[in-house]
């Protein structure tokens, strides 16, 4: 039932006639104490287009997103993005182009709002300096961006779970960053600021950012994303466009659940639904035929 | 706003090294034998010369007598550079360790450094001798970089060096070091000696010399400038490894540099000084809740705040109950707890 692409072989292109920009990884794997997270990942993720890596819990998509980021390097495998190798490029030059908003990132420190998003210009002054005029005007549209200007003379330690997700996101934009890369950003928040991060997201691609975006919720997925990477076990189930991905006979055997694809009445997007496993075999309705 | 908030920096800094001038003159001043401003201005200007230019306009100054103007030059003096210096380098320490393990009780002495100190020295003390006031210092700092030697080994045995493990390796060295501590002093140290070796235990600034100047001074401008200078590299630490691994950080190496930086400065501070608590834990969690969490304003107001904290705490402890002195380390405690506890309190609205 699986569908998995042949190892090297690329995945299908959403955007065409963008083959070169964008994100492309090769049997990347990553393994501790003898035992393997990822197992050989390939996906492309163009530039201009918002992909989602989709998966169960523990299917590795943090570690995925840390090995593109460069944090726990790959330990096989390549990772190329723009023509360039990313594992071997010098960390400050790599974190000009890549950003990374990770999930649940915290500090006990008094930090303002406006402190933190400026960390993001780091890697773009010499070491010693400090943050210009330049930089702090950066800082300002970044928060504007992620909707988070209102926070910015907040301390990050009183802010909420929802609040603190748009800053951290406000910082990565402050990287000004070629490949965006998340790790589920819209965990924590309300329906409305999901769409607002979502829409951030799309606004970003829309410039020819690469964005990638790990996602917990399958229907933020595929009401948002253009692509989806399906991972489990370390290993790339299925990869294409949302509509191709999010389908039952590939979501069904992954997450272990019965799963019913509707058409969203008013975008036309994929809705899914599910049921337990169980359940499935006693459907009330027959299963749309893939 | 944003103008106001760059300057005020600036402002703060001149007013601090303003405050340490003026605390390191106060502090050369105060004292039981009753030395006049101007018998302390004469024997400064005699030491540094500046009858050279006085001379010539008529302003020559005569020297004081030996016993006065030893009082100045050989006790006070030394000792007032010799507290700012340590005082400087423990409260830049302490932050930095404070930032490299994310821990608000991390302080310099946190990898085992203040016991493994202790060790040699007391078994200096203990064996006596001829030599043991110049082995001291040695010794101290050889049984420092000893046991930081021991505590990094253990936690890089461990797998990657963490924070977790930092802190643990460290605690577990500190602990050894501690026991063996307690065991000489239980075991062989009496009368004299034992005054001798608590007075080191409690640390003091009271046996400062101008070799202790030189190798505090010299390790503080060195040393402790350096790890000034890294306020951008601890900034990307805010939110943890990863995030200043993403960053750009070459997280590891950063945490090794970092470590041994620290411990090579507190452990020259220790052999000088012992080991003086408070002022490398308290004392940074105090000035970031005036300042805020960026460390390239946390880190030099540190070190100037660090500094006259300790100038005038051991004016206090060798004043207040004159001719007998205290040992510094309880007079920073009772000092600065209150004032931190005062800061907590007037913070409470913002956390």
């Amino acid at each position: 039932m699986t569908r998995r692409p042949p190892s090297g072989a690329p995945a299908p292109q959403a955007g065409s006639g963008r083959n070169t920009a964008g994100l492309t990884a090769d049997r990347v794997s990553w393994g501790v104490d003898g035992r393997l997270i990822l197992d050989g990942v390939g996906l492309e993720a163009p530039a201009g287009a918002v992909t989602g890596l989709l998966g169960p819990n523990g299917s590795g998509k943090s570690t995925l997103l840390r090995a593109i980021a460069g944090i726990r390097p790959p330990q096989g495998g390549e990772v190329v993005f723009d023509g360039d190798d990313l594992p071997r490029m010098p960390r400050r030059t790599r974190a000009r182009a890549v950003a990374l908003v990770e999930q649940d990132a915290s500090t006990d420190l008094p930090v303002t709002v406006h402190d933190a998003v400026l960390l993001g210009r780091i890697p773009h002054r010499p070491l010693l300096a400090g943050a210009s005029e330049q930089d702090r005007g950066v800082a300002r549209r970044a928060l504007e961006r992620a909707g988070a200007t209102g926070l910015a003379d907040r301390e990050v330690t009183t802010l909420s779970g929802g609040e603190r997700q748009r800053v951290h996101l406000a910082r990565a934009l402050a990287q000004t960053p070629r490949l965006l890369l998340l790790d589920e950003p819209t965990n924590h928040l309300d329906i409305s600021a999901q769409l607002h991060t979502m829409r951030v997201l799309r606004l970003l691609a829309d410039d020819g950012v690469t964005v990638l975006s790990a996602l917990h919720d399958l229907n933020l997925a595929a009401a948002s994303c253009d692509r989806i990477v399906l991972i489990a076990d370390g290993r790339v189930v299925a990869a294409g466009p949302a509509q191709e991905v999010l389908v039952p006979e590939i979501i069904s055997p992954v997450y272990g659940v019965h799963c019913d694809v509707l058409t969203h009445p008013r975008t036309g997007r994929p809705v899914l639904s599910f049921a337990p496993a169980s359940a499935a075999s006693a459907p009330t309705q027959p299963v749309r035929p893939g | 706003m944003s103008g106001a908030r760059r300057r005020g920096p600036v402002a703060a800094g001149i007013g601090l090294g303003g405050v340490l001038v003026a605390s390191l003159l106060a502090a050369v001043l105060i004292g039981p034998a009753d030395l006049s401003p101007a018998e302390v201005g004469r024997v400064l200007a005699t030491h540094l010369g500046l009858n050279l230019f006085l001379e010539p306009v008529g302003l020559g100054v005569e020297p004081l007598s030996a016993i006065r103007d030893g009082m100045v030059w050989q006790l006070r003096a030394p000792r007032a550079l010799t507290a700012a210096a340590v005082g400087a380098g423990l409260a830049v320490c302490g932050v930095v360790m404070q930032s490299l393990t994310r821990n608000p009780l991390a302080d310099p002495y946190l990898l085992g450094l203040s016991s493994g100190a202790s060790l040699g020295a007391v078994l200096v003390l203990v064996a006596g001798g001829a030599a043991a006031a110049t082995l001291l210092p040695v010794a101290a700092f050889g049984g420092a970089l000893l046991a930081l030697g021991a505590a990094l080994g253990l936690a890089g045995a461990l797998g990657q060096v963490t924070p977790t493990r930092t802190v643990l390796a460290g605690l577990a060295i500190s602990q050894l070091c501690s026991a063996a501590v307690s065991f000489v002093i239980f075991w062989s140290v009496k009368g004299d000696a034992f005054r001798e070796v608590m007075s080191w235990l409690m640390g003091s600034v009271g046996s400062a010399t101008w070799v202790s100047v030189a190798v505090t001074g010299i390790a503080t401008l060195l040393l402790g400038t350096g790890l000034m200078l890294c306020g951008s590299v601890l900034d990307a630490f805010t939110f943890g490894e990863s995030a200043a691994a993403a960053l750009g950080t070459d997280v590891q190496r950063v945490r090794w540099g970092l470590l041994v930086a620290v411990a090579v400065l507190t452990g020259a501070l220790v052999s000088q000084s012992g080991s003086i608590g408070f002022v490398g834990l308290i004392l940074p969690h105090a000035v970031r809740l005036v300042t805020g969490a960026r460390h390239r304003l946390l880190l030099p107001l540190s070190a100037l705040a660090g500094a006259s904290f300790l100038v005038w705490a051991d004016t206090i402890a060798r004043t207040v109950f004159a001719p007998r002195e205290l040992p510094v380390g309880i007079v920073t405690a009772a000092v600065g707890a209150p004032v931190f506890a005062f800061l907590l309190w007037k913070g409470r609205a913002r956390a």
